[in-house]
């Protein structure tokens, strides 16, 4: 599947040599210049307005251009909360969907390596998910789980959880499939026991795999508002940076909020990926 | 020799009793039975498909064995996992952990077992191999000789009762595989260790090996000093995949206690007893193409030569040091002559009348049936020689 | 070899487990789009029935939705698959200034939150006075689509054997011809699977699509906005018959693959 393109345990090989020329630039002009045209631009748009100031002529949702950086500030004193619940929610989503992701990724890449048929349905099962609406399946487990479980931040997460799992496995899955068993057999041979050679040999190798399965999910998770929101597992209570960011701009209309909380989301992703990427060695799969 | 937590002293014993490995569908390994003594060097040969890799691997203890035991320094392993057993294995793709840098590859088992100072042994490992200098790179940036070198190192440095190689030479090209091979055998008798080696090169298993047994099909076919399997051949299946053989199928006659003699359609040929594993009826003999001697002319009759012809020269090829002929006997097929340039060029060419003279006691007798293998004339047949042509390379 | 794998049961158990965790939604939406209508919400079991399956678009809306997550799906998807193809041929084939720069330019929208890029777009919007509606859903999904097929192609194209391409030009054909004629052909089932992605990703998404779409709906966001008062069973058939049609196209694709590589594991 596509996906497994995302383990990226290959990088794009040099492979003919690079012709140069003006083709190049014709085959990229379109793309790149959507891509800035509704890209980069809302971006750079999204920081202006995160600066704008109330208009003087006091309507709802209108504002005017200006350098008002105490936005910022307003935002993370009135949301701090939100914004902590988000990251802390989406680390231990991660760590959880991590633990039950990898035994089904390594089921699949290893043990039913040589039975194709197996690993085939099982694949299978595992996309599944992608093909039926996310919102219908996230209300089901609504109305799965008991009542007094809904609302609470135990319940956002299990659905955070479960919303990520197939972005987790496609990647692992896709790293363990290419591990060499004779590394296995060699560390093995070498004295060392089965756990030893899991982690000294196996999930190093893959690595590459797991780190871009946690980074498709983790990214994702902080700004997510669907889970958490009231109509499906969440409750005031639970309410994240992404609820905060939508409301502040879809029902108050309150733009600079709605823009700088934007904002400080992706500045935190990035220092929290930044930091993960360096610590894990694996600079080199950006 | 029962803790792997300490250096073998020395090599040890590995013993196979009735080990048998079975597949559905196929058996890898049929009734084998070895005893490999301390301190050799013992070369398991044969053709892809034979067993010796799954042999192999059942001593590694990456397999179990249907049926039988494995012993190691007397003491039964069949049960064992890989990791607590005694021995090592240098693996045919040198499975170099690639994550690790040389060092810690070579350091890896003495880690794992607790040894102390790894690094300083790796180091000495790594100098008995000329890569002490590489020894911060990664593997994917050695070549292939020194990912073998190190590969080697890897299991060395942790002094196995028993080190196992696996075809370890065959990715290498000659040159290197020649150095290799001596190197192998230095370090061998230096560090005094047992090895088993695993190869389809029978020119690799007769130059390294004290011991050397021949395999097809699961079984073991002759084991032997590679001097013996080569003069003395048991089977026709050793004595084609060992060099070339010239098979007859012949009646014995008459014997006296020392000689057997046999007929060719007409010509007698004779063999010693010893020589001959079977005394009666229908027997196949042979004779080395290089035993044989050419001549243009009817050579006297001697008692100690056995003397066939006239033939016809049907090819000469002049390979530098010696010129190989094939003679065409009458009753008998193709018959195979190395002759040794003595003098300059050939000195019969194709369409000659020749007559093919050798020492009675270079002849052997095998033990196979006529009947049974078929291969009764030196194999021209296209497979016979693709064989061949594979193990020369 | 068997005796390599993590502690025997750990892994089998946890897999399945988590197997469980993830088909059971689906069989419950599955199932409840049988469930015999009686009042607005589709919550408690009723009964079976077959009426919803037999009327799908019963409940106000929800073809309408529907019919347009299609739309914007087929369009957006064309739109991506053709643009994010051409950069993704550059990238891997042409040697540039600023290669790397690209590159970043189109990973960055997958690392960034759907809140973000839907607000931003919006903002956008907003500010150029475009008016929201289907238009802006498609631009909207077009551009994060983009960033997916790139991934996906780019990776086929450098998997391709440059040797094939070298034995079309050595039997004379053009540049050009060497394109449409090898190379293309080559990439088609990359493109398709970049493409099936790229649909799959539009036609259920919803962050992006509430910021950027007005008074239009999609299904997604009908179900959102039902949510509160209660899903419709209809949207349960609907996305039940999506599932299937999805589920056996995949079933099909295996079954010709295996096939394929028992033919040639024979020959």
């Amino acid at each position: 599947m596509a996906f497994t393109a995302f383990s990226a345990n290959t990088k794009v090989a040099d492979q003919a040599p690079r012709k140069r020329g003006w083709i190049a630039l014709l085959l990229l002009a379109p793309g790149i210049a959507y891509m800035l045209l509704f890209f980069v631009t809302p971006f750079i748009q999204l920081a202006i307005t995160s600066l704008q100031a109330p208009a003087e002529s006091g309507g709802i949702g209108q504002y005017v251009a200006a350098v008002q950086f105490s936005n910022y500030w307003v935002a993370i004193q009135e949301y701090w909360p939100q914004l902590l619940r988000s990251f802390v929610y989406a680390v231990i989503a991660t760590v959880v969907g991590l633990i039950l992701s990898y035994p089904l990724a390594y089921l699949l890449g290893v043990t039913l390596r040589n039975r194709a048929m197996l690993q085939g349905i099982l694949l299978i099962l595992v996309v599944a998910p992608f093909f039926i609406s996310l919102l219908l399946r996230t209300l089901a487990w609504k109305s799965i789980l008991p009542n007094e479980f809904i609302g609470t931040d135990g319940a956002v997460i299990f659905g955070l959880i479960y919303n990520f799992i197939p972005f987790m496995v496609l990647p692992m899955f896709a790293s363990l499939q290419a591990l060499d068993l004779r590394l296995v057999e060699a560390g093995s041979d070498l004295y060392a026991s089965p756990v030893t050679v899991f982690r000294k040999v196996t999930l190093p190798l893959s690595l590459p795999g797991v780190v871009s399965g946690t980074l498709l999910s983790f990214i994702p998770m902080s700004g997510d508002y669907v889970v958490a929101s009231r109509s499906f597992l969440g409750s005031t209570d639970t309410a994240m940076v992404g609820n905060v960011i939508e409301s502040n701009f879809l029902q108050t209309q309150n733009y600079p909020m709605a823009a700088a909380l934007s904002i400080l989301l992706m500045v935190i992703i990035l220092v929290i990926v930044a930091t993960y990427v360096r610590k894990s060695g694996a600079e080199d799969l950006l | 020799m029962a803790d792997p937590q300490s250096f073998a002293e020395k090599g040890a014993d590995l013993e196979l009793v009735g080990i048998q490995k079975r597949y559905p569908g196929f058996t890898a390994v049929e009734n084998l039975d070895l005893v490999i003594p301390a301190g050799s060097f013992f070369a398991l040969l044969g053709p892809s498909g034979c067993g010796k890799t799954t042999t192999l691997r059942l001593v590694a203890g990456l397999e179990e064995p249907t049926q039988g035991r494995i012993l190691i320094g007397g003491k039964d392993v069949s049960r064992l996992k890989p990791h607590k057993r005694p021995v090592n294995t240098v693996f045919q793709s040198y499975a170099l952990f690639p994550h690790m840098t040389i060092q810690e590859n070579v350091a890896f088992g003495l880690r794992r077992r607790k040894i102390g100072d790894p690094v300083g042994k790796a180091h000495e490992a790594l100098r008995l191999v000329e890569l002490d200098h590489v020894a911060d790179r990664k593997p994917a940036q050695l070549s292939g000789g020194q990912q073998q070198r190190v590969a080697l190192a890897r299991a060395v440095v942790n002094r196995p009762a028993l080190l196992l190689l696996d075809e370890p030479l065959g990715a290498l090209d000659l040159k290197l595989r020649r150095q290799m091979q001596q190197e192998l055998k230095q370090i061998q008798q230096e560090v005094g260790l047992t090895f088993l080696h695993v190869t389809h090169d029978q020119e690799e298993a007769m130059t390294m090996a004290d011991t050397v047994a021949v395999m097809n099909k699961g079984r073991i076919e002759q084991m032997g000093a590679p001097e013996e399997l080569y003069e003395l051949p048991q089977t026709a299946f050793v004595a084609n995949f060992l060099g070339q053989s010239n098979l007859f199928g012949v009646e014995v006659v008459g014997s006296t206690d020392q000689v057997l003699h046999t007929n060719l359609n007409g010509a007698r040929i004779s063999l010693p007893r010893s020589r001959s594993a079977r005394e009666s009826g229908t027997i196949t003999i042979g004779v080395r193409p290089e035993k044989l001697s050419l001549s243009t002319h009817e050579p006297e009759s001697e008692l100690s030569l056995n003397v066939l012809g006239p033939g016809r020269v049907i090819d000469a090829s002049f390979i530098g040091v010696s010129t190989q002929y094939t003679v065409d006997l009458p009753g008998s097929g193709p018959v195979e002559v190395f002759a040794q340039n003595m003098q300059a060029g050939p000195i019969a060419g194709a369409g000659d009348e020749v007559w093919l003279s050798w020492h009675v006691e270079h002849t052997f007798g095998l033990a196979d049936d006529r009947v049974e293998t078929g291969a009764l004339t030196a194999d021209l047949s296209t497979r016979a020689i693709a064989t061949r042509a594979s193990h020369a390379e | 070899m068997k005796r390599f794998t993590l502690g025997k049961a750990f892994v089998p158990v946890v897999s399945i487990i988590t197997l469980i965790y993830l088909l059971l939604p689906i069989m419950y939406v599955i199932a409840f789009s049988f469930n015999e209508k009686r009042g607005r919400n589709n919550i408690s079991w009723r009964g079976f029935s077959l009426e919803n399956w037999q009327n799908p678009c019963g409940a106000p809306q929800v073809c309408e939705a529907f019919g347009n997550s299609i739309l914007v799906g087929v369009v957006a998807t064309i739109a991506a698959t053709v643009l994010g193809t051409m950069i993704a041929i550059a990238l891997v084939r042409y040697k540039f200034k600023g290669r790397s720069t690209v590159s970043l330019l189109l990973f960055t929208p997958m690392a960034t939150p759907e809140v973000v890029l839907g607000a931003g777009l919006a903002a956008q919007f907003l500010l150029a006075g475009v008016e929201k509606g289907i238009g802006t859903i498609i631009l909207a999904h077009t551009m994060f689509c983009i960033s997916y097929v790139v991934v996906a192609v780019k990776a086929r194209v450098a998997s391709l054997n440059p040797a094939i391409e070298e034995a079309g030009r050595d039997l004379y054909a053009s540049p050009a011809q060497v394109f449409w004629r090898i190379t293309l052909p080559m990439l088609t089932p990359g493109i398709i699977g970049a493409a099936l992605l790229s649909f799959a990703l539009s036609f259920d998404d919803f962050i992006i699509t509430n910021f950027n779409s007005g008074t239009a709906t999609t299904f997604p966001k009908f179900i959102y906005i039902s949510a509160m008062k209660g899903v419709p069973a209809q949207a349960n058939v609907l996305a039940s018959m999506v599932f299937i049609a999805a589920l056996l196209m995949v079933i099909f694709f295996q079954i010709i693959n295996i096939n394929r590589k028992k033919r040639l594991a024979r020959v």
